[in-house]
């Protein structure tokens, strides 16, 4: 039945479109496979992970805050066991608000990460 | 009415005893396992065709794979490929138990910061464990930046270790707080339809609409903040994990 009716124009295309259109799936396969080569090729670049200005805000108020935490954990931890209170909670404090600005800085961009040559 | 009432654990069924220490099988551990098994699930049976023209299910399975692939590769690189099940996993993972906690009555796993540091610190030893096994002790020159002038060195190296060791804390605290924050509000606009009604009568229950339209805003933006702090994990999963493959580049 439905190739009784194919030719009476239901179908507007030619019966032999069979071909053209074996054709094209292999134009669409051969141009899909050239547009996902480069991404597949390149080798480690970065992108930001922000989405959203939402999630980039949390993203540099919670980089900021751990670092300051950590450092603080820390000096608090040196003192407890060397007991050179309060220096090491001093300097540790400080040295955590450095790494934390780090942080901001390589979450936004700012700054690059570290680059050696191997 | 206790808007945090809804993160508390129970415990279901004892599983035994770890010294003084009761294993129970809580809530939070059912929703665990209900996320797992439901991702299971979907993946097997959406995969199990493998059509040329996929179905709809096989077509979102598709789509999760390509997602989370090509987030792999342009942070990580190719070679970061070889930690993709990892990354898939946790994203999804992550996903689902999101989404999960949106339904009502729901118990919202990752809003337990608990959760999110156990994920933040295996995220953490792979890369400082994968890094050491590849790299050796080079991988520490993640610490020394290179053409830094010698008499500032320890200070930046101090920094840098800091900066280093403040990545788990900021990674799982990010995904907690946004998921803690978030059904909280959705709790507090709830309680305020109630305050209302009972409060005003009629007059109340007909100006809670005003909450009921915030609450239908927030559960919007809370599915949005449920795919974005999932992905936001996962793509810090691979910056970090880019850090193990190439410590210097």
């Amino acid at each position: 039945m439905a190739d009784g009716t194919r030719g009476k124009g239901d179908h507007k295309e030619p019966p032999d479109d069979e071909a053209a259109l074996s054709a094209r799936l292999q134009r669409l396969g051969e141009r899909l496979d050239s547009a996902s080569r480069p991404s597949e090729n390149v080798s480690g670049p970065r992108q930001s992970a922000d989405a959203s200005a939402y999630a980039r805000g949390f993203r540099m108020s919670t980089e900021l805050v751990a670092g300051v935490v950590v450092g603080a954990l820390i000096g608090w931890l040196i003192d407890r066991w060397l007991g050179i209170s309060p220096w090491g909670l001093i300097v540790f404090l400080l040295l955590g608000f450095a790494a934390g600005v780090l942080n901001v800085m390589r979450a936004a961009g700012v700054v690059r990460e570290n680059k050696l040559n191997d | 009415m206790d808007p945090i009432h809804q993160f508390q654990i129970i415990n279901l069924f004892s599983v035994g005893k770890l010294g003084n220490i009761e294993i129970a099988f809580t809530n939070s551990a059912l929703f665990m396992l209900i996320a797992v098994f439901g991702l299971t699930f979907f993946l097997v049976a959406a995969t199990a065709g493998g059509k040329a023209v996929p179905t709809r299910m096989q077509s979102a399975a598709e789509l999760s794979y390509e997602f989370v692939a090509s987030m792999v590769r342009s942070t990580a690189g190719q070679e970061g490929m070889k930690f993709f099940p990892f990354v898939f996993t946790i994203f999804m993972f992550v996903l689902s138990l999101n989404m999960f906690g949106l339904i009502p009555y729901a118990f919202t796993v990752t809003s337990h910061i608990i959760i999110t540091a156990a994920l933040a610190i295996t995220v953490f030893l792979t890369v400082l464990l994968y890094g050491l096994y590849r790299h050796g002790l080079h991988f520490f020159n993640l610490f020394v930046p290179k053409g830094v002038p010698v008499y500032i060195l320890p200070l930046i190296v101090s920094i840098e270790i800091l900066s280093f060791i403040s990545r788990p804390i900021s990674h799982s605290v990010r995904l907690f707080a946004n998921m803690l924050a978030g059904h909280i509000a959705l709790k507090v606009f709830a309680g305020f339809i109630i305050l209302l009604g009972g409060a005003l009568g009629a007059l109340g229950w007909a100006g809670g609409v005003l909450p009921f339209a915030m609450i239908v805003a927030l559960t919007a933006l809370e599915m949005l903040v449920a795919f974005l702090q999932a992905y936001v994990f996962a793509v810090l999963t691979c910056i970090y994990l880019n850090d193990a493959i190439h410590p210097g580049h």
